[in-house]
């Protein structure tokens, strides 16, 4: 039979009972929309993991803590104290890593911080110098930490844009002394400098921080140290001469060979990781993100095709009379069963496209929306989420209409004739 | 001297060939404990270009013997062989073909598809046929019903008279060889029933077996046979006497408008 003409026929079957038929659409209209918008959020949430470590620079190798299991994922990630102060120096100190340019160890923790009436937790990071040319942070209020800073562990913080606005409002914030009370451990700092915003990442707020010398959060904000006596760091980024794939595969060779001898320890108890390890990581983490929100949505597209299935047995069962009428006119069981198909597919892909429509819409709606100070929401309608919803709701119509396309194509003629 | 003798004594040799063949049918249909015998060893042969009518009271059997003859339903017992072929030994998709192709039924309640225009209700069956040229097709079937001005209505906006036109229209558009109507007249006036039988007449003339049922004699001597039915038994099978034999004249509602 001729598929176009099976098509307006089906159409016209609808259209008989158009309040029905939206009704039957909404069910997969809301599993569509819904897809869509959540996994445009997903997508979004992915580029712009991508797009923060894509900013780090390529030109980066990070080293933390622990060693790094199969799968990319690190068992106690950054819980063991292996990684010292001393062995981010002797990268560079050593000579044995030509590859790295600088490096920036960085160990913290949040801290509350208190400056005249006003009381607010931020994350203090202990740091030194090169950590403003190796993550491209700069101070553009007063000065960054400098060496001298390290050397007498001064009692000195250079805060970030946001943290200073809590703080301080408009009012002048270099110069100004802060209390620091980082697990009972509590220190006044002097302010020395202010940070240029940055933005927000996928930590955080990246301009609500307070950046203190190393040692001074070493010895005046914490009391934690290795066993071998060292200060213990929680990563340390190594800043390459270049970013190609080479300098980095032979500078991660030459660090490991030095933290391995360093650390005498029978496995590797440090991981080092390239952006290219992060962003695979990080795609790794959000991919299975999207495709979470993408199921808890397909349940609702999983109703709405039962929704689908449940009308149409109605149908069959109201239309039971068209039916004895088609089959003693010579339609065959497959002239049935494709009848009711079709309509059941073009209820799901109509209901399919309204949902694209208005999940794409929404989502577009949302992108760049920013709830509170936290990272803005990003969204990315892909064309690949638009192919699956609409093959997806395709399929549900074929699927939730074939049990009651069947029983159609099954009555019998005169049985079905007869029927009241 | 040649005399044309119109004697039902004696046996007229008819050179067509036999098209309907019953052997013996039976149908029973249980309702619950009860058996009703609708059909009981009913046997009968029908030859090319026959015009048969039906009688019988109400629940002798008619239409349970016609569905049988429309390929529309299968008998409990005996045998149907619809030109020579044994029906019992079809699968259910070549009678759908037998339905599209090869006969032509006409229903008592028209049956027509409702929000349907008149020419989509007789393009139907060349749909299933898988057929060309189906709006041509149909709109020529229409006009041997003198529907041609109606092709566009939908039975809501059609007479009875003109909805069992149009559903004689369905019946004849795939050119089948055989045309059943179960009570086409049941449900018009006297005047629009003449009008279907006038129909019917000529598309008898034209070679097609025609075969109906009515409880109106005066209908039934539209025909040259007749078959009676009672409490499932064929009772009596005999032409109609050729001076009871009418011919229908066609009135029509409204003029042929040429466009
Ligand atoms: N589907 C059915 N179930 C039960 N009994 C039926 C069914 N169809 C017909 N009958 C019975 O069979 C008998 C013959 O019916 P039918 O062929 O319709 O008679 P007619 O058309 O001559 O009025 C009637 O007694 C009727 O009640
Ligand atoms: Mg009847």
């Amino acid at each position: 039979m001729n598929f176009f003409v099976t098509v307006r026929m089906a159409l016209r079957a609808l259209g008989a009972n158009k309040l029905r038929a939206a009704l039957t659409m909404l069910g997969v209209i809301i599993g569509v929309a819904a897809v869509i918008a959540l996994m445009s959020i997903g997508r979004g949430i992915q580029a712009s993991i991508q797009g923060q470590i894509q900013s780090l620079g390529s030109n980066l190798l990070f080293i933390s803590p622990g060693a790094q299991t199969a799968g990319n994922v690190r068992s106690q990630a950054g819980t063991s104290p292996s990684l010292t102060y001393e062995d981010a120096l002797a990268i560079i100190d050593t000579g044995r890593v030509p590859q790295a340019l600088a490096v920036a160890p960085e160990t913290g923790g949040f801290a509350q911080i208190v400056s005249g009436g006003k009381n607010v937790n931020v994350r203090v990071t202990g740091i030194t110098p090169d950590y403003e040319q190796v993550r491209n942070f700069h101070a553009i209020d007063g000065d960054f930490i400098t060496r001298d800073h390290i050397e007498t562990r001064a009692l000195v913080a250079v805060i970030g844009a946001t943290t200073r606005t809590n703080l301080f409002g408009d009012g002048e914030a270099v110069g100004q002394v802060i209390r620091v009370n980082q697990q009972g451990v509590a220190a006044n700092l002097r302010v020395v400098g202010v940070l240029e915003p940055k933005g927000s990442g996928f930590g955080g707020n990246q301009d609500d921080v307070v950046l203190v010398p190393l040692t001074t959060q070493f010895t005046r904000l914490s009391r934690n140290r290795t066993s071998r006596g060292g200060f213990t760091v929680s990563s340390v980024n190594v800043q390459l001469m270049d970013e190609t794939a080479e300098t980095a595969n032979a500078a991660v060779q030459s660090i490991g060979d030095l933290l391995r001898e360093r650390h005498r320890a029978a496995q590797d108890d440090f991981t080092i990781r390239s952006q290219q390890d992060l962003l695979n990581t990080a795609t790794q983490i959000t991919g299975a993100i999207t495709l979470f929100l993408g199921a808890v949505a397909g349940i609702s597209l999983l109703v709405g095709g039962i929704g689908i299935m449940n009308i149409m047995l109605v149908s069959v069962t109201e239309r039971t009379r068209e039916i004895g009428i088609r089959k003693a006119i010579g339609a065959k069981r497959r002239d049935i069963m494709v009848q009711f198909l079709i309509e059941s597919i073009v209820v799901s892909v109509v209901g399919g496209g309204i949902g694209i429509a208005i999940g794409g819409g929404g989502a577009s709606m949302l992108d760049g929306i920013s709830f509170g100070p936290g990272p803005k929401l990003m969204t990315i309608v892909g064309l690949d989420a638009i192919l699956l919803a609409f093959g997806v709701s395709a399929a549900i119509g074929l699927f939730f209409g074939v049990y009651p396309a069947i029983r159609a194509a099954r009555l019998n003629p005169i049985e079905a004739l007869r029927y009241e | 001297m040649m005399t044309t003798v119109a004697n039902e004594h004696v046996p007229v040799i008819d050179p067509a060939p036999v098209v309907i063949r019953a052997e013996g049918l039976c149908k029973t249909y249980r309702m619950g404990d009860v058996d009703v015998r609708a059909l009981r060893d009913a046997s009968l042969e029908i030859r090319k270009g026959e015009m048969v009518a039906v009688m019988g009271p109400s629940g002798s059997g008619k239409s349970t013997l016609m569905n049988i003859m429309g390929c529309l339903d299968q008998p409990t017992s005996g045998e149907y062989w619809l030109d020579g072929t044994a029906t019992s030994q079809l699968t259910d998709d070549e009678l759908a073909t037998i339905r599209n192709k090869r006969i032509g039924f006409v229903f008592q309640q028209f049956n027509l598809l409702a929000r349907t225009t008149a020419v989509e209700q007789v393009e139907l069956p060349l749909l299933y046929a898988g057929a060309s040229q189906r709006r041509k097709r149909a709109m020529e079937a229409l006009a041997r019903v003198q529907l041609t001005d109606r092709w566009h209505h939908r039975p809501t906006e059609l007479s009875g008279g003109q909805q069992q036109r149009v559903a004689i229209a369905r019946a004849l558009v795939n050119d089948p060889a055989i045309i059943l109507a179960d009570e086409p007249t049941g449900a018009l006036d006297t005047r629009t029933s003449e009008d279907v039988m006038a129909i019917f007449q000529e598309l008898n003339r034209e070679g097609i077996t025609v075969i109906f049922v009515t409880h109106e004699l005066d209908i039934a001597e539209h025909t040259r046979r007749s078959v009676r039915l009672s409490d499932g038994r064929i009772v009596r099978d005999e032409p109609v006497p050729v001076e009871r034999q009418r011919i229908a004249r066609r009135v029509h509602e409204a003029p042929v408008v040429a466009t």
